[in-house]
């Protein structure tokens, strides 16, 4: 065989094994709105489950879910910001910084059901939160820190050093040029970094196992100490605890909780793309 | 603000001269704060290890290390030997690795060196959207719809190691894609060019040349892909038929339903009282879980800081 032989084949090789990855995901969402859809009605976004779960709706699911990812917001976006503000602009190349990039790889590794054990141990037992909204969203805001510090960092990273030089040149104190300099230009990846990493934290399962998540609960949570349903453990419960689950509810469940997480993926490349258009530089 | 971050910020506090009062005491406090932010991270993982020693030592304390390398699982006859979950961990991830490893790789190179622009523009967001589907959505896809198809082939039930890194392959694979890509991508233009040059075919170029120089950065991909499987949990909980047993060698050996640590954890904590031995094992797994993937990500983490310093996470900025 030629060399061009030997090339040609092997980009057509490459081109079908490219295939084997990407068709599946094409089909996988297809298969999931094809029989969702025909579950999809307003009564079933705005009902509670009734008739032992088989009938009904998932309301209290889909409100707990996006109480959730909003209590997640706010523990973890303050502290992984400022980690992230640190790291760009105050770290310094030595052995502490070091640490903390290790300590960040390894908060990002970490299994999803390790941080499930965390939270039940600290916030769930330690610190007598019980089974609750806030138990949860700690767990989940710690879970998720690592992908906003790194996304973070980066937008703040590709702010251009000279807006810096510029700045502190004329007199600005080395807060007011991030503030007022770096900050707002860093603005739309952070902005990113942090729809993607609470779409993926919308759509966890296992650390709100044993955090927040409760069985069957028709009525809405009260207070952050409460308890609450979520989408996906709402799906594990439907897809395997609940005995004749019509299967039409199972998959609206799925494509519900698939349409949440797709939208904040969607909205992140937009709020990246027109950004990025729109930059100056 | 308390007295005390004002205290932690004021020596880190070197152009406050030229600011009035007020605004440099406002400076002084954010940048405090931002400061002990900045240690945070090691605070929290060190605060991980440390709750999950307080309820799981109990493990490595009170049960002997021959009961614990022992092959039954029974905790209600108060028998916790480990070797099945080891296993079916083992076996899922390596079945996952084999599979995501060659899919993976190669696709990297496709989209890095070998599609043209437009396929990329519409692959890379795709693979994207991959790495957001949540896990429980592909585990319960692969409860209602996969399993069958696996059982269809042949095996006695469809739940099997097999279905588990199946889906485990194509859950890492996003991680190992893009952090291929950017190991491919960090192999400098003069190397294709020099390579293309002297005759080299593309082929040539892409075998001899750009692989071999991103060799360290497709080893961390493949390193933070097996960190990935071996930690997921709700995919493969639904799908591997959670039978704490260790299948016998043989040709078959995939197609048998095996149980992992991380499901063993999902679901048995939900039954077990607090302060029982059973529920300090499932913590001690969870301690076990914390190492193996801890020493993946650090050992990885090190290999990144030898190839020249480049970084792992946030391939999609």
């Amino acid at each position: 065989m030629s060399r061009q032989q030997t090339h040609r084949l092997a980009v057509a090789v490459f081109t079908v094994v490219a295939a084997i990855v990407v068709v599946p995901i094409i089909v996988v969402i297809l298969y999931v709105v094809w029989l969702g859809l025909p579950a999809m009605s307003w009564a079933f976004l705005t009902q509670p489950p009734s008739n032992g779960m088989t009938e009904g709706g998932i309301m209290p699911a889909l409100v707990g879910t996006i109480v959730l990812t909003i209590g997640t917001a706010l523990v973890c976006m303050p502290l992984a910001i400022a980690t992230a503000i640190y790291l760009a602009e105050y770290a310094q190349d030595n052995r502490l910084t070091r640490l903390i990039r290790l300590a960040i790889v390894n908060l990002a590794g970490i299994p999803s059901i390790v941080y499930g054990l965390f939270g039940l141990g600290a916030f769930v037992l330690f610190m007598g939160l019980g089974t609750s909204i806030a138990a949860g969203s700690l767990t989940l805001g710690i879970m998720t820190m690592p992908v906003i510090i790194s996304t973070a960092e980066e937008a703040i990273l590709s702010v251009p050093q000279q807006f810096r030089t510029v700045s502190l040149s004329l007199g600005a104190t080395r807060w007011q040029t991030i503030r007022h300099q770096v900050l707002p230009h860093a603005l739309p990846g952070m902005l990113t970094g942090m729809i993607l990493g609470l779409g993926r934290a919308a759509g966890e399962t296992a650390p709100i196992l044993f955090t927040v998540a409760a069985f069957y609960l028709p009525q809405l949570p009260k207070s952050i100490f409460d308890q609450t349903m979520a989408l996906p453990y709402h799906l594990y419960v439907i897809a395997t605890q609940v005995p004749g689950m019509p299967l039409r509810q199972q998959y609206g469940t799925a494509l519900v909780l698939l349409l949440i997480v797709m939208t904040m993926t969607l909205v992140a490349s937009l709020v990246r793309s027109i950004m990025r258009r729109r930059r100056e530089w | 603000m308390a007295a005390t971050e004002e205290l932690h910020g004021a020596g880190t506090h070197r152009q406050a001269k030229a600011a009035p009062g007020s605004r440099r005491w406002g400076e002084i406090i954010i940048e405090g704060v931002i400061q002990i932010a900045g240690i945070s991270a090691i605070v929290i993982i060190a605060l991980i290890f440390l709750f999950l020693l307080r309820e799981g030592l109990p493990m490595f304390l009170d049960i002997p290390l021959r009961q614990l390398f022992s092959t039954q699982w029974y905790p209600i006859e108060d028998k916790f030997g480990l070797a099945p979950l080891l296993y079916g961990s083992l076996l899922v991830t390596v079945g996952a690795v084999v599979i995501a490893l060659p899919l993976g790789l190669i696709t990297a190179i496709y989209l890095g060196e070998l599609a043209p622009p437009w396929q990329r523009e519409v692959l890379k967001p795709i693979i994207e959207v991959l790495a957001g589907i949540p896990s429980i959505v592909l585990g319960f896809l692969g409860w209602v719809a996969l399993a069958p198809l696996v059982q269809a082939l042949g095996a006695p039930t469809g739940l099997t190691a097999f279905t588990g890194s199946l889906i485990l392959a194509y859950m890492s694979l996003p991680t190992i894609i893009s952090i291929a890509e950017d190991a491919l991508y960090a192999v400098p233009k003069e190397y294709r060019d020099g390579a293309l040059a002297i005759g080299a075919t593309q082929w040539q170029t892409i075998w001899r040349v750009v692989l071999p120089a991103a060799r360290s950065g497709l080893l961390i991909a493949v390193m933070l892909g097996i960190g990935r499987a071996i930690g997921e949990t709700m995919a493969v909980m639904l799908v591997t038929g959670n039978a704490a047993n260790i299948p016998p060698f043989g040709p078959g050996i995939f197609f048998q339903p095996v149980r992992t640590m991380t499901a063993t954890i999902a679901a048995e904590m939900g039954e077990v009282a607090q302060g029982t031995l059973h529920y300090n094992v499932l913590f001690g797994i969870g301690i076990v879980l914390f190492v193996i993937t801890f020493a993946i990500n650090s050992l990885a983490n090190r290999l990144v800081g030898l190839s020249g310093g480049r970084r792992t996470r946030g391939g999609q900025l």
